[in-house]
C-alpha cells in the first residue's frame, strides 16, 4: 500500500493546565474520507490546528504522504497539500468568487494575468468535481451553500490533495448538506483525501469510510464506518449511553403568554424582513419555528426581545403590551419576565473577551443582589457563577477563566444558565444547539423541557429541523419572512422540507 | 474554533512586550543621534541622568507625568468604550479655563485647600463640556469621535485665545494670560517628598496634583473593573451588539463615557495652571493630550500601566531638555524625533512584535501559553 495521506505520532498538546490532546496517533489512508467526532472541547480543532500549523504540537510527530513534516505555519500545511475549509468562512464579503479565491495566491503584482489563469484553473476544478459556481458573483449575494463551496475552491486553487472540513454542515440546509456530501464524494473519487470534523453522527455514517472518537483530549477509538453503529458512536463520545430523542410528557397548554399580531420588520434597507407575523405561545408549550436560515427568523427573535424595531404590529407580553415599533427596552423585557438564547451567543449572548462570571450577568447586572450600591458587588458575582457552573456542569469550572476559551457548547451553557436561573416566564431560544456536541445537546434539551414542564412559555427558533420537530408542541414555518404554515409534532421532515423550501418549490435544493 | 494564535503569559504581555518596543525605540532613536554626529550611548546617559539624576530632575519628570497621567487616563477609559478620544488637548485647554475661573473667583478669600476642590470640579466640568458635543454627535448622529474630538481641538485652541486675549487678560498685562493667582490659588509643591529621600531640590513645579493623579489612576481602576457603570462601559467597548442585547442604551453610555473622558482630560489642567505657572496662558497643554494616546496605549488601559508609562514619557521630556541643552548638536527639534520614535514603538506599532513573540511562545514554552495564562488582564 502507498503511504498514508496523514499520520500522527504520539501527538500531544497542553494548554496551561489543559490538556488539549493526549499522546495522539492516527493514520489517514490516502484517498478516503475520514471521520473526527468528539464533543466540543474534546481536542478536535485543537488537533486539526496542530495539523494546519496554527498550533505547534508539544511532542510527537506528523508524517504527511510517508515524509516527516515540519508544519510551523498554514503556509507550510499548504505547501504540503492540506487544505482547510473553516466553520466560520474566511472570505471577503464584497469580493468576487475568482477574487476570493486567488487572495494570498495572486502570484503576481497585477491582477489582470493572474486571474485571467485562475478562471481557467477554476473552470477545470468545477468541471472535475461538480463545484459550480459563479466565478464573478459577489461573495455576499451567495447562500451559505455557495460560500461554502468557495472555500473548497480556495483550498483546491491551492493544490489541496489533503482536505479538513470543519464542521462544515453547521449552517447548510439538508439539500445543502447531501449536495456537500456529493462533491467530497467526487473529490474522493479524484484521489482526494478528506478529514471531515463533525459533531453529527449522520454526517459521519452517510459519508465516511472510516471514523476516529475524540474525549477529553484522547483518541479513544477507530472505527470502519460500515462496521459501527449510531449508537456506539454516541457512547463512545461522551463515555455513558445517551438519548438521542428527548422524552417529552404530552402538552398541557395554559394562558397566552406571548403574542404576537401582525408583525412586520424591515431592516436598514427597508427590505421587508418580517411580513405580518401573528402567532401565539402559551404556558407550558414550546413554539418552534422552522426555517431555512436568513428567512426572517433573527429579524423575528430580535424584535420581539426590544433589540429591533418593528415597523409595525405588536406583541404583548402576559397581556400587556410591549412597545415593538419605538423605545422597547431589553432591559425592562427582562424585568418583565422574558428571557432570550440569542442565535449569535459570540457578538451578541456572550462577551468574549470577559471573564466568565461577568458574563454570567450581562443583562441582569442591574439587579440588587449582584451590586452594593454603584459598585459590582464581585464576591456575590462569582459565588453566583460558580454556582451555575455546578449546576449547568460548565467546563472548565473555573468562573474567572476568560469567556473566548470555554468550548461552544459550554459558552452556550453560559448564556442557558443565566437566561434559565432567572426562572423567567417566557423563553427566547435561537439556535440553542449550533456548534454545540451531542452531550450538551441532550442537556440543553432536556433543560428546556424542564422549562416548558414547568409552565414557561418557550418559543424556540431553529434551523435543524430534528430539533424543532423533536422539542416542539406545535411548529411554525416561516419562509421570506412570513409563517407559511403550522403544524402538529408528528409533521413528517417531507412536509416541513417542502414548507421551508417555500410552498411553490422555487427554492429546492441549492 | 481556537483562536489561531497562542495566548502570551500576562507577564510577556505587560512587561516583555512594552521593554522590547522601548528597547527598539532607542536602538532607532540612537541610529538619529549618530546620523548628527553625536555619541547616542552618551546621549542617553545624559538624558537618564537629566531625567533622574538629581532630585531637581526627579522633581519636574514627576511633574510631567502628572499631565500624562491624567490625560493617559482620559484616553484608557474612552478605548474601554472603543472610542478613540483624540480630543484631551483641547480638553485640557478648555478645563483649565475652569481652573482659572476658580482660581480668580476664589484666590482672595480661600485657602488653597478649599480653592482646590471648587478648581477640581471646575476643570472636570469645563473638560467634560468640551467632549460632550463629540459625544452627542457620535450618540445620536454618527459623527466618527475621532473626527470631531480632533476638531474640537482646534476650536478649543482659538477659543481660548479670544478668551484670553479680549476677556480674561487685565489690560495692564502685554502678554495673552489672566492675572497671576493669589496665595489661595496656588497648589503646594511637593519638593519635600523628594527631600525626604535625602535628594535636594532647588525649586520645581512638583506639586500636590500628583497625588491627585495617582487618587485618579485608582478611581478609574475602580469604576472600570469595580462598578456598574464601568461593566456597561466595557461590554459596549467590547461588542456594541451585546450591548444591546443587555440593554445597554448605547447613546447613553458614549456620552457618559466620554463625559468621564472629558473630565480627566480636564483636570490635566491642575498640574500646569494652578500647581506651577498660577496662571492660564496661551497653549499651556504642549501636547500633553496626545502624549496622553501613548501612554494609554503603551499602558495597555490599565492604570497600574498608564502611572509608570507617564512616568517614562515624564523621563522623556525632562532628560531631553537637559539632552538639548548638553549637547550641541541636539536640537530641541531633535528631542521631539526621540519622543515621536517612543510614541511611534511603544504606541502605533504596539502590536508589530506580537506575532513573533507568540509564535516564539508556542515554540519554546508550549506550556506556558494558553487559556491559565489567559485570564482577562482586569483584575
Amino acid at each position: 500500500m502507498a503511504h498514508a495521506a496523514i499520520e500522527l505520532k504520539g501527538i500531544d498538546k497542553s494548554f496551561g493546565s489543559v490538556h488539549a490532546n493526549r499522546n495522539i496517533s492516527l493514520t489517514i489512508p490516502a484517498g478516503t474520507i475520514h471521520g473526527i467526532i468528539g464533543e466540543n472541547g474534546a481536542g478536535k480543532s485543537t488537533l486539526m490546528s496542530i495539523l494546519y500549523g496554527f498550533y505547534q504540537a508539544d511532542r510527537g510527530e506528523i508524517f504527511v504522504k510517508g515524509e516527516r513534516a515540519a508544519i510551523l505555519s498554514s503556509s507550510d500545511a499548504i505547501a504540503r497539500g492540506i487544505g482547510m475549509v473553516h466553520q466560520h468562512f474566511m472570505l471577503v464579503h464584497n469580493f468576487t468568487v475568482l477574487e476570493n479565491v486567488i487572495l494570498g495566491a495572486e502570484g503576481e503584482p497585477l491582477l489582470k494575468t493572474s486571474i485571467a489563469k485562475a478562471r481557467s484553473e477554476l473552470n477545470r476544478l468545477e468541471r472535475d468535481y461538480g463545484l459550480e459556481v459563479d466565478p464573478d458573483a459577489i461573495i455576499e449575494d451567495l447562500p451559505v451553500g455557495l460560500q461554502q463551496r468557495v472555500e473548497i475552491l480556495k483550498a483546491l486553487y491551492r493544490g489541496a490533495e489533503i482536505l479538513i472540513l470543519d464542521e462544515p454542515t453547521g449552517v447548510l440546509t439538508p439539500a445543502e448538506a447531501d449536495h456537500l456530501f456529493r462533491i467530497l464524494l467526487q473529490l474522493k473519487e479524484e484521489g482526494k483525501t478528506i478529514v471531515l470534523i463533525t459533531h453529527k453522527l449522520r454526517e459521519i455514517m452517510a459519508v465516511t469510510d472510516n471514523v476516529s472518537v475524540m474525549r477529553q483530549g484522547a483518541l479513544v477509538a477507530t472505527r470502519k464506518t460500515a462496521e459501527t453503529t449510531v449508537e456506539e458512536l454516541a457512547e463512545l463520545m461522551v463515555g455513558r449511553r445517551v438519548l438521542l430523542r428527548v422524552e417529552k410528557s404530552p402538552v398541557s397548554a395554559g394562558d397566552v403568554l406571548l403574542s404576537v399580531r401582525n408583525l412586520t420588520v424591515r431592516d436598514s434597507r427597508g427590505v421587508t424582513m418580517v411580513d405580518d407575523v401573528s402567532f401565539d405561545v402559551r404556558a407550558g408549550e414550546i413554539v418552534g419555528i422552522a426555517g431555512v436560515a436568513g428567512n426572517g427568523q433573527t429579524e423575528l427573535l430580535e424584535t420581539i426581545t426590544g433589540i429591533r424595531e418593528a415597523a409595525s404590529g405588536s406583541v404583548f407580553l402576559a397581556g400587556r403590551p410591549v412597545a415593538v415599533t419605538g423605545g422597547a427596552d431589553p432591559a425592562d423585557l427582562r424585568e418583565r419576565g422574558m428571557a432570550h438564547v440569542p442565535e449569535d451567543r459570540h457578538h451578541m449572548g456572550l462577551v468574549l473577551p470577559f471573564e466568565e462570571n461577568e458574563n454570567a450577568i450581562l443583562g441582569y447586572h442591574r439587579q440588587k443582589k449582584y451590586l452594593k450600591g454603584p459598585f459590582l458587588d464581585i464576591d456575590a458575582i462569582r459565588q453566583d457563577a460558580r454556582e451555575k457552573i455546578e449546576k449547568y456542569d460548565i467546563r472548565p469550572a473555573d468562573c474567572r477563566l476568560k469567556t473566548a476559551n470555554f468550548s461552544g457548547g459550554n459558552q452556550q451553557k453560559i448564556v442557558l444558565s443565566r437566561e434559565m436561573e432567572q426562572d423567567p416566564d417566557v423563553l427566547i431560544v435561537g439556535q440553542p444547539t449550533r456548534g454545540v456536541d451531542v452531550g450538551a445537546i441532550e442537556f440543553i434539551h432536556r433543560r428546556l423541557v424542564e422549562m416548558r414542564d414547568k409552565g414557561k412559555a418557550v418559543l424556540l427558533v431553529s434551523v435543524e429541523l430534528d430539533e424543532i420537530r423533536s422539542l416542539s408542541d406545535r411548529i411554525l414555518v416561516m419562509f421570506s419572512g412570513r409563517i407559511v404554515g403550522e403544524r402538529g409534532p408528528d409533521a413528517t421532515e417531507g412536509e416541513l422540507g417542502l414548507l421551508m423550501a417555500g410552498v411553490e418549490g422555487k427554492e429546492a435544493a441549492a | 474554533m481556537s483562536a489561531p494564535y497562542a495566548k502570551l503569559p500576562a507577564w510577556a504581555d505587560y512587561g516583555l512586550i512594552p521593554l522590547i518596543n522601548l528597547t527598539v525605540a532607542f536602538i532607532v532613536a540612537g541610529l538619529v543621534v549618530l546620523l548628527v554626529g553625536e555619541n547616542p550611548l552618551r546621549a542617553a546617559v545624559i538624558l537618564v541622568d537629566g531625567a533622574l539624576g538629581r532630585g531637581q530632575a526627579i522633581a519636574y519628570t514627576l511633574y510631567y507625568a502628572t499631565s500624562f497621567i491624567f490625560t493617559g487616563l482620559a484616553v484608557a477609559v474612552a478605548f474601554h468604550c472603543s472610542l478613540f478620544n483624540i480630543g484631551g488637548e483641547g480638553q485640557a485647554y478648555v478645563g483649565g479655563l475652569g481652573v482659572a475661573l476658580a482660581c480668580l473667583a476664589f484666590d482672595r478669600v480661600f485657602p488653597w485647600w478649599l480653592t482646590f476642590p471648587i478648581a477640581i470640579a471646575g476643570a472636570a466640568v469645563f473638560g467634560a463640556a468640551w467632549a460632550l458635543i463629540p459625544a452627542y454627535l457620535q450618540a445620536r448622529r454618527g459623527s466618527h469621535i475621532v473626527i470631531t474630538t480632533i476638531m474640537f481641538n482646534f476650536i478649543a485652541a482659538s477659543l481660548m485665545v479670544y478668551l484670553l486675549v479680549n476677556v480674561l487678560k487685565p489690560p495692564t498685562l502685554q502678554a495673552p494670560s489672566t492675572r497671576t493667582f493669589l496665595e489661595g490659588g496656588q497648589l503646594p509643591k511637593l519638593n519635600f517628598m523628594i527631600e525626604a529621600m535625602g535628594l535636594s531640590v532647588r525649586s520645581s513645579p512638583f506639586n500636590v496634583s500628583f497625588l491627585l493623579a495617582l487618587l485618579a489612576a485608582f478611581l478609574v481602576w475602580v469604576l472600570i473593573w469595580r462598578t456598574r457603570l464601568g461593566y456597561e462601559i466595557r461590554t459596549r467597548g467590547h461588542s456594541p451588539k451585546a450591548a444591546r442585547y443587555a440593554g445597554i442604551g448605547e447613546a447613553r453610555i458614549i456620552i457618559v463615557t466620554m463625559l468621564i473622558s472629558g473630565a480627566l482630560a480636564g483636570m490635566m489642567a491642575l498640574n500646569p495652571v494652578m500647581g506651577d505657572q498660577n496662571r492660564l496662558q496661551i497653549d499651556f497643554v504642549t501636547g500633553a493630550g496626545f502624549v496622553g494616546i501613548a501612554v494609554a496605549l503603551m499602558g495597555r488601559s490599565h492604570p497600574a500601566g498608564i502611572v509608570p508609562a507617564a512616568i517614562l514619557f515624564g523621563m522623556l521630556y525632562q532628560g531631553g531638555a537637559e539632552l538639548a541643552f548638553e549637547m550641541p548638536g541636539i536640537s530641541r527639534d531633535m528631542i521631539v524625533i526621540i519622543q515621536g520614535l517612543v510614541i511611534l514603538f511603544a504606541g502605533a506599532l504596539e502590536h508589530m512584535f506580537r506575532p513573533s513573540l507568540q509564535t516564539l511562545f508556542a515554540t519554546v514554552r508550549p506550556a506556558s501559553v494558553g487559556a491559565k495564562a489567559e485570564r482577562a488582564g482586569g483584575v
